[in-house]
């Protein structure tokens, strides 16, 4: 845990070289595709020398310089399953950003899907020292919370205070300044697998990369696919990925809930391919262009060749009508969708005000899904596309780059996690020069 | 069956080192190194290699060489007669003995800085400027020493300037009889007094035969009849000026005196002859009345 803390730790201070450099790389490692980007900070400071929200969500003040994207290996569920063959992967994605971004890139945050993401509700209390709320008092309160039983070999991957309370008061969001006596703090944290971290930062580290921060692609794609006043009122974003489908909730612009299905649009075309004996990329193409889950009385006439190579003439010249297409499709598209609703009944997602639900993800471009997740998720289903960022090439912005484009967000965004805020005073090393430093600020 | 060939499968992905190389062509500083610095280095090499040679650069250093001597020994440039100003006749010739020059010269390997020290060099001269003037002329201007004070030292007599530079040796007194006479050690470097005493023992000039340095401190006035008038060491001119008062007042020096001593400014002195003091005791006597 303090392992993880302190490692958390170096890789905000990794973020701060790159914005300082005004160069990072942005990666998102998915079981069909890896993506990457290069985004340029124009050097605009915060106001103030103070961390906050710039004009447009933060975005005014990066700019995507490079972009690069390529058919995903060694990857199974979003963990990596080969390590050499994720790390060509990766190479090959940050060579061309590089090569189209003509500058070199140092640093690099990725964003996954895999390691069976689990959510934890924490919350913790003091009393307050002063009068008002400092930002020690933050910090104790932050690690006042008590820690639960996350298993053996799993790591924080997120830790984010998602709500301040003071005395009787709750629902803050900063709280720092504000009179009171007893600070409580509820804090959302999300544990994944350590070995996918672990492998995830050896391949980028064997790219001669230094992993700058770590985010669940779950997360990145709520950030970039729910607009505001979804964020803010409460809403769940699907990013349907290849291997695996994320399920983040926010409320409060806060994510409070995250989970992932290991089924995908992968195990569509697995289907597909088993279901008519064609080989996978004949599969992932007939998907991809005939695709869809409901089905009509014209598609039973629109024939679709599926062609061959065998020598065999019945074998090559075998065509299917897209009904079949769809039949084969629907019940596991169907069986993921149900497995998102047990997730999010299992989270208490009917609970929240609002009900709104947004797919995203590559995914999220079968025809028809809006009506089919309708029926099985709730009414207010919507798709979802990713924020338009400056210089994002337009072969990026359909759905499947919400999570890409997250992470942008994520990377300019002022940070809330639990590492970036300030370090309780107990906390550091007896000797430790900041502490006498803090101790002379606070006595005189 | 198979297909005929086997689907070429071309990884895309690149190799470590091609990744690598990639990314240090990207490198800022390395970019710069390879883009400005390699041809600066290729451009520097080639002469530098060329240079390296001992007998190009030989080669080289003569073609340079003979160029300039082309250049030196053009007729613009050449120095075909020296013009001395303001010498007499033996200087003339003690100087162009002195100043070895193989006319014509070109004018680049004439060194007049050395030229003219060695032409202050001598005695008699007592300034040289030295400039070429077009037409191939080496012009000096000689101001000479003006000879102002015989000195007769142990080694014979030599004439000295105003500052008590030797200007010349002299062989016989005759031969500069108009110039004062000096005697005695160390007598040039006291010159400029000298020449100031002289000065002011003009009203007796046709009695004074010279000066005699005493002691290499002080001066003697020597007079014809052997007088001598002593001089103190310092505001010797007041001291002679003062005897010259009383001369002019008492006609001193035409009386029977040995010498005038001034030694102490105080305490005139005057030494009589012996003569003088047999008779300077009768008149005491004859006046005191005592009548033998």
């Amino acid at each position: 845990m303090t392992d993880l803390y302190h490692s958390q730790r170096a890789m905000r201070r990794m973020r701060k070289l790159a914005m300082d450099r005004g160069v990072i790389a942005i990666l998102d490692v998915g079981s069909s595709k890896v993506a990457c980007l290069v985004l340029r900070f124009d050097g605009i400071a915060p106001r103030g020398g103070v961390e906050q929200m710039g004009a447009l969500a933060g975005q005014s003040r990066f700019r995507v310089i490079g972009a690069a994207t390529t058919r995903s290996r060694g990857i199974r569920f979003g963990e990596i399953h080969g390590m050499n063959e994720a790390e060509r992967a990766i190479r090959t994605a940050l060579q061309a950003a590089q090569k189209m971004a003509q500058v070199r890139v140092d640093q690099v945050i990725a964003c996954f899907s895999g390691g069976e993401p689990r959510s934890y509700g924490l919350d913790g209390q003091v009393t307050v020292l002063d009068d008002a709320v400092a930002e020690q008092d933050v910090a104790r309160v932050l690690a006042a919370c008590d820690m639960p039983e996350i298993g053996a070999n799993r790591e924080v991957l997120h830790a984010q205070p998602v709500n301040f309370a003071l005395d009787h008061r709750s629902g803050l969001v900063d709280p720092r300044g504000q009179v009171g006596h007893r600070l409580a703090c509820d804090m959302h944290m999300l544990t994944v697998d350590g070995g996918a971290v672990q492998n995830l930062v050896h391949c980028i580290k064997r790219c001669d990369l230094e992993p700058a921060g770590l985010a669940s692609s779950a997360y990145a794609a709520g950030i970039s696919a729910l607009v505001e006043d979804e964020q803010e009122l409460g809403a769940a974003c699907i990013d349907l990925g290849g291997g695996a489908t994320g399920i983040s909730i926010f409320i409060k612009k806060h994510m409070i809930y995250a989970d992932s299905v290991r089924m995908g649009g992968e195990h569509v075309t697995s289907d597909i391919s088993k279901g008519l004996h064609v080989p996978l990329s004949t599969a992932e193409r007939i998907k991809t262009l005939y695709g869809g889950v409901v089905a009509t009385g014209m598609d039973d006439r629109e024939m679709i060749d599926l062609g061959g190579d065998s020598g065999d003439y019945e074998t090559d010249s075998r065509s299917v009508s897209r009904a079949e297409l769809i039949g084969i499709m629907r019940p596991r598209v169907e069986e993921i969708l149900e497995e998102v609703r047990a997730r999010l009944d299992a989270a208490g997602f009917e609970h929240l005000p609002s009900q709104r639900i947004v797919l995203t993800g590559g995914g999220s471009q079968i025809p028809g899904l809006d009506g089919l997740a309708a029926r099985i998720l709730g009414n207010q289903v919507r798709l979802g596309r990713p924020l338009r960022v400056h210089g994002l090439p337009q072969s990026a912005t359909g759905p499947g780059f919400a999570a890409l484009v997250g992470l942008c967000l994520f990377a300019a965004q002022p940070q809330d996690e639990w590492w970036d805020f300030e370090m309780p005073m107990d906390r550091y090393p007896a000797r430790s020069l900041k502490r006498a430093v803090r101790w002379f600020k606070e006595n005189w | 069956m198979r297909p005929l060939s086997p689907p070429s499968f071309r990884d895309p992905a690149p190799s470590r080192w091609a990744y690598r190389a990639q990314r240090l062509w990207l490198t800022p500083f390395v970019r710069k190194a390879v883009l400005k610095g390699l041809p600066l280095v290729v451009l520097a090499a080639i002469p530098a290699i060329w240079l390296a040679d001992a007998d190009r650069r030989a080669a080289i250093g003569d073609s340079l060489a003979e160029f300039r001597r082309d250049i030196e020994t053009r007729p613009e440039f050449m120095v075909k007669l020296l013009v001395i100003e303001g010498a007499s006749a033996p200087i003339d010739r003690e100087i162009r003995a002195t100043v070895p020059l193989n006319l014509p010269a070109s004018s680049f390997d004439l060194d007049l800085e050395a030229m003219r020290q060695a032409v202050t060099a001598l005695d008699a001269v007592k300034s040289a400027e030295l400039r070429i003037r077009s037409g191939g002329v080496l012009e000096m201007k000689i101001q000479q020493r003006e000879a102002a004070l015989v000195w007769r030292s142990r080694d014979g007599l030599s004439l000295l300037d105003a500052e008590g530079r030797r200007v010349a040796a002299l062989d016989s007194r005759e031969s500069r009889a108009d110039l004062p006479l000096i005697a005695g050690d160390g007598a040039e470097t006291a010159a400029p007094e000298a020449m100031a005493l002289f000065a002011a023992a003009a009203p007796i000039s046709e009695r004074v035969r010279g000066l005699v340095r005493m002691g290499e401190r002080r001066w003697d006035v020597v007079l014809d009849r052997d007088q001598r008038i002593l001089l103190p060491e310092t505001g010797a001119v007041a001291a002679l000026e003062r005897v010259i008062a009383l001369e002019d007042v008492s006609g001193m020096l035409a009386r029977d005196i040995v010498a005038v001593d001034l030694r102490n400014p105080s305490r005139p002195t005057l030494r009589l002859a012996p003569a003088a003091i047999e008779d300077f005791r009768k008149i005491q006597t004859t006046q005191a009345g005592a009548v033998n």
